[in-house]
């Protein structure tokens, strides 16, 4: 039986109520996206205007919507790796590193110090990546056109480097269960060196341009504000919530992989409007820098995977010439490696904010279900309150504020 | 090893609590929901990190749902002990599932609970707007119940008949 088509987000009660009275202001319905430059990938929200001012909007998701979950449930162990790449193109690195640290949890697998020190070190380029990505496009948004190609010339830089060591721009993988897919590249150190020492004035040259632009300021500041009660309340993470003066932040609360042993501040502001929250990703790149920095003065020795025959790959000369080292690379490869029964729930802090994978294993070679908790999704859910009665020019900013990803949103 | 703390949560809805790896999880009764949430947000688990099901098909009952709690609190885990995070799970049957929904403990519980109305098709009473949130609206069947095919449903391919 099919179901009457009705449009999606006009079932939304906060859009039904239309004023009663004929002397109440006259309300307009405006759609923006599905394909709105700003909305930065397939989101629609129906916004009702009172004049200039928003008096509800509702946003509706799901265009990019690929089953990912589903298709989870159909790949085994080591090949879900590909597709947690996909979840979220700005970064990769912290989806294939919370996979990696729920399976290993599951598995009780002890991974090595230099493959732990470098995950952070990846995790970290990963965050200089998306917010380059979202620094630009944000300044795009609001009118600052140069800050694009400014922003986009160190990620390209970032985007090679993560091409050095995984083989991939984007879609990387690098981050397995049992450590890494590949040794280190000889010389990473000296080009993620040169890279980082650089970085930090760059990031000063982006504040120079932007903070000494008063336009910059006057679309920004004191505008898109919401709440702390109402961000907690409706699940908001990340710089969102640090902008308002809150420390949240799972690298100090629950630290993964290592994150206590490195020196770094949380990155907070307490005026709570757009600016505030450009400010807290600009000090967050500044710590990220330094976090990377000390990863590569204090990189351990030693092993770059975990000593787990049967889950991890074995080294390619070794499989030539052992025959147990071409037994195991077959049944990883064929059959794939069993996990024992259980559930796990691991968080991490994305560019965006708190990741999460929730995996049940019932003892096979592929996950029972694997629940992404995914930062954009939680954010979104905030959308109608941060853009009520806001005026319409000003929902461009507070929309790329909260530096949403659809893939992430929609899996 | 158990967490000490754990006897701490008193609730008549609690049936159950288990830790594996390390994580504390109340296995508890779906009639009281609402109330129990209620009250694990009054005992610090303030924050809704998401909620979910997992379908046990052809066991009965079929669904579990589960949410998973945070409790917001700056100072780090090792200072102190502490449960920072807690799962909540509660069994579901098959024919007409139906569960209480916590919207009006956190409002953040909204979208969760749509998602979960459409992947699963469990539904929520008295939530505001239970309506499909990722998948089409006029989507027949749940896609991620185990029953559901991964393709081959409805639509087909060049050359391969529609199941």
């Amino acid at each position: 039986m099919k179901q009457p088509l009705v449009d999606h987000v006009a079932t939304i009660p906060a859009l039904q109520e239309h004023p009663a009275s004929p002397s109440a202001p006259r309300r307009m319905t405006l759609n923006m996206g599905p394909q709105h430059p700003s909305t930065h990938g397939v989101l629609r929200i129906v916004i009702e205007l009172e004049g200039e001012t928003i008096r509800s909007a509702a946003p509706d998701i799901g265009f990019l919507h690929t089953g990912i979950e589903k298709q989870c449930e159909f790949t085994n162990w080591a090949q879900t790796v590909t597709l947690t790449d996909r979840v979220d193109y700005l970064s990769n690195l912290a989806n294939n590193l919370v996979y990696a640290l729920t399976v290993e949890k599951l598995l009780q697998l002890e991974i090595p110090p230099k493959a732990q020190w470098m995950r952070v070190m990846l995790a970290e380029i990963d965050r200089l990546n998306s917010h380059l990505v979202w620094l630009g496009t944000h300044a795009l948004d609001i009118g600052a056109m140069s800050m694009f190609f400014y922003c986009f010339r160190e990620r390209e830089e970032v985007l090679r480097l993560k091409e050095m060591f995984s083989g991939q721009r984007m879609m990387t993988s690098y981050i397995r269960p049992g450590g890494l897919a590949l040794e280190p590249p000889r010389g990473w150190d000296k080009m993620v060196g040169k890279f980082i020492r650089q970085f930090p004035g760059r990031v000063d040259e982006y504040e120079s341009l932007l903070d000494n632009n008063p336009i910059w300021k006057i679309r920004t500041q004191n505008v898109g504000f919401i709440s702390i009660e109402d961000m907690l309340d409706l699940g908001v993470t990340g710089p969102m919530v640090r902008a308002a003066g809150i420390p949240l932040d799972v690298r100090k609360t629950e630290p993964y992989s290592s994150y206590e042993k490195f020196d770094f501040k949380v990155a907070t502001r307490t005026e709570n409007d757009v600016y505030a929250r450009y400010r807290v990703r600009l000090d967050e790149m500044r710590e990220s820098a330094k976090i990377i920095e000390q990863a590569i003065a204090g990189m351990p020795e030693g092993a770059w995977q975990a000593n787990a025959p049967g889950v991890v790959l074995p080294d390619r000369e070794k499989m030539k010439t052992q025959m147990e080292a071409l037994i195991y690379h077959f049944k990883i490869v064929t059959e794939g490696y069993r996990v024992p029964a259980g559930e796990v729930f691991v968080a991490v802090e994305s560019p965006r904010g708190e990741i999460a994978y929730y995996i049940v294993s019932d003892g096979t070679q592929k996950p029972y279900r694997l629940h992404m908790r995914t930062p954009s999704f939680g954010n979104l859910q905030a959308l109608p309150t941060l853009l009520k009665d806001l005026l319409i020019a000003d929902s461009i900013a507070a929309l790329g504020s909260m530096d949403f990803v659809l893939g992430d949103t929609d899996r | 090893m158990s967490n000490p703390l754990i006897n701490t949560l008193i609730h008549p809805a609690i049936l159950e609590t288990t830790e594996p790896f390390g994580e504390t999880t109340l296995i508890a009764d779906a009639a009281q929901i609402v109330d129990l949430c209620r009250y694990l947000k009054s005992e610090k688990f303030n924050r809704l990190c998401s909620i979910t099901a997992v379908d046990w098909n052809p066991k009965e009952p079929r669904f579990e749902v589960v949410y998973h709690l945070q409790a917001l609190d700056p100072t780090p885990t090792t200072v102190i002990p502490v449960i920072r995070r807690l799962r909540v799970k509660i069994r579901v049957s098959g024919t007409n599932p139906e569960v209480d929904s916590v919207t009006g403990v956190w409002r953040g519980a909204d979208w969760y609970e749509r998602e979960t109305f459409d992947m699963f098709g469990i539904g929520f009473r008295n939530h505001p707007n239970l309506i499909r949130i990722l998948m089409p609206l006029d989507w027949e069947g749940y896609p991620l119940r185990k029953d559901f095919p991964t393709h081959g449903y409805k639509y087909s391919y060049k050359g391969e008949e529609a199941k």
